[in-house]
């Protein structure tokens, strides 16, 4: 017994040692952006949705280790679960969110159930080919989804029915922001609730972790609706604050830039997943304003240098520097 | 009758296409566990290239071919060289994202050289004409490229089950620390296989622009075809690679002739069928 309890009560006193700090640090950055960007407020909200996509990219990949290039059918049902439903049945927007997440987590529990059987390749190649089944789907089932020209005609009421949806995005903003909190409290719980412990353990060693009799395909697939669920979630928001849903929320390049966003903070902790998509879609909004087509080649370069020189992304630079300048215990005398 | 003929030709063809684009991504998997997203950027390079020779420089359709390819592997050759001997040893997830980074590259680059509108490769007028064969008239260019397909075999086959190379090349896939410490250098094998697997990619890209139509988005558009060949096949096996490329072209070709509809999603469905049968592909090692 002893044996098992120590991983947890480290991890206790890790968080009483530090309580929350880069959290309470990134909700103040927020609410200072608020006010500094005044009329930015689009993209800013635009970050948090991304923000919250890169995270539910980070419980899956980060902690549980499942290398998905295809994280964008999640986001995509999320989206068009979300703006159907309002169309179609209430434009009350929490529970379009629970819809959203619930389209999510039901196509990741489905397509989980297939895909934690593969690994590498095979696992990378069928999270595409879901993603392009979807994609095909909300193309050719057009009466329903306006197809290529997307969805359009998404009215939402006003949140809780207090706060509407104003044209400068106030509550757009705070919406996101609130969403996003929540979120992330809930993910923060999990990683470090048996289940966040355990699917640690598989990315460490899938091999060990059946030697010592923990259920691995299964951890698996409930990492990943969960992972889906954060994920649809955050397709519905965005079908929300921006009132529509297009084909290209089934995109290649969404996934991919998810997963460049994820490796360029420091993937398997939350706040990494915050940096890195802030960072990317800030130099991405001065970038593509400039050329959009440069932006393709400055993001493989990007990539490429980060692979190269700091794999553990952003929040791995002071380690970096630390073991550059200090002393190196083993170095021989 | 002849809608089954159409079918069998188009899908041949189509499956001897994928062939020549994924085996040398299969076979530098199976060599060096490498998962390179950017091998689709090596057909876009050879297309683009004879797109280039033939449309602006004016060079006839043969010369320009065999041009584009050696361009393709000399460029191949550097790349392997500078870039990818350092993402061998890193992480699976590093890998994929060096590769896709890589692929971003190629494409911002073939468009700001070409542009991002269709890079046509026209046809010599041998390849455009019909062909009798006496009870039925087919064209030239699927026959053509039925033909390339099956001499790129029987050339692969002899280079690995006859050639000394072949037998580096097969001693490296099954064992690489074994057949390093027997004295085989593996990085020179390596070298020659990716050039090859990149020279073979640049002629199926410059063959298939009939089939797949070359423009700057190319690798990204056919990235999962040609993954698809290569994890329903079997990383680094040829002869499973070849069975699943010609049955994946003759599905998709198949799929596509009879429910136009609903092709893409039929075609995804049987693989992941396929997939969850077999994990490891047709061939492939456990």
């Amino acid at each position: 017994m002893s044996v098992q309890e120590i991983p947890l009560t480290t991890i206790r006193t890790r968080i009483r040692g530090v309580p929350l700090m880069p959290e309470a640090v990134m909700l103040a950055l927020a609410v200072i952006a608020y006010f500094l960007f005044p009329y930015d407020l689009a993209l800013l909200t635009r970050i948090m949705v991304m923000m919250l996509f890169v995270l539910s990219l980070d419980l899956v990949l980060g902690y549980a280790g499942i290398a998905t290039l295809g994280h964008a059918a999640l986001y995509g049902t999320g989206a068009y679960a979300a703006g159907l439903f309002a169309v179609h049945v209430s434009a009350d927007p929490v529970t379009g969110l629970v819809v959203g997440a619930a389209a999510g987590a039901a196509l990741a529990l489905v397509s989980g159930l297939l895909l934690m059987r593969a690994h590498g390749l095979t696992l990378l190649m069928l999270s595409i080919a879901v993603t392009l089944i979807c994609q095909e789907i909300a193309n050719k089932a057009r009466d329903l989804t306006g197809g290529a020209d997307g969805l359009r005609g998404i009215r939402m009421e006003p949140v809780l029915g207090l706060f509407k949806f104003d044209f400068v995005g106030r509550t757009g903003f705070w919406y996101a922001l609130a969403v996003l909190c929540v979120c992330y409290a809930v993910l923060k719980v999990v990683t470090l609730s048996p289940i966040g412990l355990s699917v640690r353990g598989i990315k460490d060693s899938a091999a060990r972790m059946v030697a010592i009799g923990s259920p691995v395909y299964r951890r698996l697939v409930t990492i990943y609706t969960i992972g889906g669920a954060v994920a649809g979630v955050a397709g519905a928001l965005a079908a929300q604050v921006t009132q529509l849903v297009s084909l290209e929320v089934y995109a290649f390049n969404l996934s991919a830039e998810a997963l460049i966003m994820l490796i360029l903070g420091g993937a398997g902790r939350l706040h990494g997943a915050i940096i890195g998509t802030l960072i990317f879609m800030v130099v991405h909004h001065i970038a593509a304003s400039v050329d959009p087509f440069n932006w393709l080649f400055i993001i493989g370069a990007l990539v490429l240098g980060i692979v190269f020189f700091v794999p553990a992304g952003m929040l791995g630079i002071p380690a970096a520097l630390r073991n550059l300048t200090g002393r190196n215990g083993d170095a021989r005398p | 009758m002849s809608l089954i003929l159409n079918i069998a030709v188009d899908g041949i063809a189509y499956g001897m296409i994928l062939f020549m684009i994924s085996i040398g991504l299969s076979v530098t998997m199976g060599l060096m566990r490498v998962i390179n997203l950017a091998h689709g950027a090596f057909a876009l390079l050879g297309g683009a290239a004879a797109h280039a020779l033939i449309a602006r420089a004016g060079l006839s359709f043969m010369a320009a071919a065999l041009l584009a390819i050696m361009a393709t592997m000399a460029i191949a050759f550097l790349l392997e060289r500078l870039v990818y001997r350092r993402i061998y040893g890193l992480g699976e997830l590093q890998q994929v994202l060096a590769t896709i980074g890589i692929t971003f590259i190629f494409i911002a680059l073939v468009n700001r050289l070409l542009g991002s509108s269709l890079l046509a490769i026209p046809l010599p007028d041998f390849l455009q004409q019909s062909v009798d064969l006496g009870f039925r008239v087919l064209p030239a260019h699927r026959l053509a490229v039925i033909l390339a397909g099956a001499v790129v075999i029987a050339g692969l086959y002899l280079t690995i089950e006859r050639s000394r190379f072949g037998t580096r090349l097969r001693a490296a896939v099954d064992n690489r620390s074994i057949a390093s410490a027997l004295g085989i250098n593996i990085d020179a094998v390596f070298a020659a296989t990716f050039c090859l697997g990149a020279g073979l990619a640049a002629l199926g890209g410059i063959l298939g622009a009939e089939l797949l139509p070359i423009d700057a988005y190319y690798p990204l558009r056919y990235m999962v075809l040609f993954l698809i060949v290569v994890s329903v096949g079997g990383m680094g096996s040829i002869t499973g690679s070849f069975m699943a490329a010609l049955a994946l072209g003759i599905l998709e070709t198949a799929s596509r002739y009879l429910i136009p509809d609903f092709g893409t999603i039929v075609f995804f469905a049987a693989v992941m069928a396929v997939l969850a049968i077999r994990p490891r592909g047709l061939l492939g090692k456990a």
